[in-house]
This record gives structure tokens, C-alpha cells and sequence, in this order.
């Protein structure tokens, strides 16, 4: 644990660029290394500000990744505590970096709909959706996998994760040929990865940028369930 | 069969089923136990049933405990691998801002809930095998009234009893709807199961505490 201290810092700042200025500072001085952390896009779409802020994942605001939290949220001379996102399936890189390739092999092991590329693909927009039904399969896809429901979790479980990529192809007419191997498929691979077993604490629902549901959760469940007992 | 329960999902399966079974058996065992309040007539020939009843002694009965046993060492198993998974721990963490107490705490609820079990079954299982099979005792239909209020003149027992039922309700405000959650139901059906999860489990336990101070009381 490293404490720096800071000044000069505006409200209005992102929390990124708070951690931008300490880097100035670290690299100006040249005594260390500046703070390694992950960042891309700085709008909330890429999830890859990866920080455990105060004792939360993205830090004290709801429904905003670390780039969008901003410094107003914090009081003049408080100590602010920031951590890597902690699992055992999120490895630390350096400092704040973890590695959260695990999530890349969960969507590999089915996390997509397989098409036929021949040139007789149906037009997705010829194929009728219920408004219901595509609209929480929209909601699930607005996931974008940064590993806060991880990092939340006291079970350190993705459920809700595989739940949001399960739930958005299972609800769609495309999706439901391969349901059935894509949950047992994408289960396997987040037991393999070493997550945890989910509680329903409710933690990752409360904590994740994209406000994905529960519900996604029992949906997996019950695909799950289905898919096991189907011969 | 084993392999089965390596996936997390079938482990969580299991707890939820296992103790939505334990939490019909309490509902039973409740209702019961309200009649020794009411009459202790109609308490004696219900207890008495279950004591000798073929059916509910070597077929439910067995099973009742092969649920708590694996109720509990399921628990213990998620919660050991559980911890596992986070091998380095934050520094600090914020858990009341995103869930509940009773959710992060039910291993907690749970061991104290397991140990007045054996306090329990110390006080009534184990000498009601002793009576029936170990001294083979004549049937006496008359004497579960008073074997029980016998118990509930102590008022350590009545306290350890009341204690425990405080985080047997804790344990159920999460577990009960949590049970149905996991089986796959977060449906319209919800938001009657979590009225339904609050009534159970601050109602059944206050109820369990009401029948052992009713019979402290008569006892003074």
C-alpha cells in the first residue's frame, strides 16, 4: 500500500485524469515508476478502468465506470483508497492493472451465434422479435464486460456476466439454436476459470456500470437447468 | 453423479432445493408446535403420530436429516471454495453499500442455526430414540406435552433458543428468496415471493420464540 498525496485537484475532474496529474507528478519527479492503470475509451463504453475505489468497484457513484466518476464525489483532504479489481480469475498485472482475459475465453466457449457466410444469411431485420423480448436481450448486451459484478462479489463469481451474455443470444430467434450448448458450454468455461459460486448477494446487480439485472441471472439459471435435463 | 456437482450451477441448484425442503419442514414443525399453545390435547396426538407413524419415522425422518446434513455441509463446501476464489483480500471493502447483511453473513446464520441444532437434538431427538429404541419403552401417548414444557422452564434454554431463532431469521430473510432465484424464478412472481420471504422469516421464527416464552411463563 502506497499512499500519495495530491493538490490541486479539480472537482470536475474525471478520475482518470486525477490519476493522470499523480502520473505527471511521479514521472516529473523520476524517483518511481508512475501508477500503472488500465483505460481506452474514457466514456464508459470499453470497461476497462479497472479500479476498486473506497471499497467499491468504480468507486462511490452508481452506474458510471471509474472514467465517469468524477472527483466532485470525493471531500477536499480525504484519503482515498484504490485497488485492483481482486480474483483469483482476474490476476494483477502491475498496480491497477488486472487481467481479465478469463472473460474472453467465456465468451469463446459460446458467447456468439454461428451463421451460415455463403452468401443465403438471412437479413436479421426479416426475422420477427417480440419488442419485450429484444428489448431485455438489449439490455443484456449493453454489458461491457469490465469485471465489476467480479470485483463486487464477495464470492469474487461472474455469474452475472455469463448471465448478460447468455441471456442476450438466448432471448433472440438467431440465439436459441445453440442455447442449449452455449450455457453448459460458457458455465464450464467460468467454473474452469476459477470464479466463484454466486450467492445472490445482489452486490454485482447494485455495483455494475450497465445496471445489468438479476433477472439475467435466474434466466441462466433456468437455461441451465433446461439444458441439463434435456436428453 | 459427482462430476455433476462440479458445476457451480448445480451446487447452487442443490441449496436452493435442500433448503426449500428445510423450510417446508419448518413451516410443519411450527405449525406443530402453535397447537401445544392451544391444546395440549391436540399436541400430544399430533406429536405422538410423528413419533410412531412407519412412514414418517424410518422414510421422512431419514430423509429430514440427510437434508440438514447436506444443507449444511454444501454450505460449508461453496463457502471454502468461495473464499478460495479471492485468494488476496482488498484492503477495504464497502459491502453494506451494495448488499444486505443477512446475504453476506449466511454462513454465520447458518453455524449458529447448526449449533443450536445440537442443542436441539440434545434436548429432544436424543432422548426421544433413547425412550422409543434404547430403553424400549412402553407407548405413552400423554407425555410429549409435558416432556416439552418440561424443557421451557429454563429460562438460559428459552434465551438460547430465542437467540437462535433471531438468526434463524436472518438466515431466511435471505435464503427464501434467494432459494427461488436460484431455481430460475425472477419473474412477476417476485415481488409476492419477497412479501411471502419477510412473512416467513420474521413471522415463523417470532412465532417459535412466542410458544417458548408461552411455556416459560405458564412454568413460573
Amino acid at each position: 500500500m502506497k499512499t500519495y498525496k495530491m493538490s490541486n485537484v479539480s472537482p470536475d475532474m474525471s478520475f482518470l485524469e486525477m490519476m493522470d496529474v499523480l502520473n505527471s507528478k511521479i514521472i516529473s519527479e523520476g524517483k518511481e515508476d508512475p501508477v500503472a492503470f488500465d483505460h481506452d475509451c474514457r466514456e464508459g463504453i470499453c470497461g476497462m478502468c479497472s479500479m476498486f475505489i473506497n471499497g467499491q468497484a468504480h468507486g462511490p457513484d452508481r452506474l458510471v465506470t471509474t472514467c465517469q466518476l468524477h472527483m466532485r464525489k470525493f471531500k477536499d483532504g480525504d484519503t482515498i483508497v484504490v485497488e485492483p479489481f481482486r480474483a483469483n480469475a482476474f490476476p494483477v498485472i502491475k498496480d491497477l492493472v488486472v487481467d481479465r482475459s478469463a472473460f474472453d475465453r467465456i465468451q469463446q466457449a459460446g458467447g456468439f451465434i454461428s451463421i451460415n457466410t455463403s452468401g443465403n444469411t438471412q437479413d436479421a431485420n426479416s426475422i420477427p422479435i417480440e419488442k419485450d423480448d429484444a428489448d431485455k436481450s438489449f439490455d443484456a448486451a449493453t454489458c461491457i464486460g469490465c469485471g465489476a459484478c467480479v470485483a463486487s462479489c464477495k464470492n469474487a463469481s461472474a455469474m452475472l456476466f455469463v448471465s448478460a451474455k447468455v441471456s442476450q443470444y438466448a432471448l433472440l430467434p438467431q440465439g436459441k439454436v445453440e442455447s442449449k450448448q452455449r450455457v453448459l458450454n460458457m458455465v464450464k468455461q467460468m467454473d474452469d476459470e476459477g470464479f466463484g459460486n454466486c450467492t445472490n448477494t445482489g452486490a454485482c446487480e447494485v455495483e455494475c456500470p450497465k445496471g445489468i439485472s438479476l433477472k439475467n441471472v435466474a434466466r441462466m439459471n433456468s437455461e441451465y437447468l433446461s439444458s441439463t435435463l434435456k436428453p | 453423479m459427482f462430476k455433476l456437482f462440479n458445476s457451480s450451477l448445480v451446487k447452487k441448484y442443490a441449496m436452493a432445493i435442500s433448503g426449500l425442503f428445510l423450510i417446508l419442514f419448518l413451516f410443519q414443525h411450527f405449525t406443530i408446535n402453535l397447537t401445544s399453545v392451544f391444546s395440549e390435547k391436540v399436541f400430544n396426538s399430533i406429536s405422538h403420530f410423528m413419533g410412531n407413524n412407519p412412514i414418517v419415522q424410518f422414510i421422512l425422518q431419514p430423509i429430514l436429516i440427510f437434508g440438514v446434513v447436506f444443507h449444511f455441509v454444501m454450505g460449508m463446501v461453496l463457502d471454502y471454495q468461495n473464499r478460495k476464489s479471492r485468494s488476496v483480500k482488498y484492503y477495504y471493502v464497502k459491502g453494506s453499500s451494495n448488499s444486505s447483511w443477512m446475504s453476506r453473513n449466511m454462513i454465520l446464520s447458518g453455524i449458529v442455526v447448526l449449533l443450536f441444532m445440537f442443542l436441539h437434538f440434545y434436548d429432544f431427538w436424543i432422548p426421544e430414540m433413547n425412550y422409543k429404541y434404547v430403553e424400549v419403552n412402553p407407548l405413552d401417548p400423554d407425555r410429549y406435552y409435558f416432556e416439552m414444557t418440561h424443557k421451557f422452564e429454563s429460562p438460559i434454554r428459552v434465551s438460547l433458543y430465542s437467540f437462535s431463532f433471531l438468526f434463524l431469521g436472518l438466515h431466511l430473510l435471505h435464503g427464501f428468496n434467494s432459494s427461488f432465484q436460484s431455481v430460475g424464478v425472477n419473474n412477476k412472481y417476485i415481488l409476492s415471493i419477497r412479501g411471502l420471504t419477510k412473512l416467513f422469516a420474521i413471522g415463523v421464527p417470532l412465532g417459535f420464540v412466542f410458544i417458548a416464552l408461552f411455556h416459560f411463563t405458564n412454568s413460573i
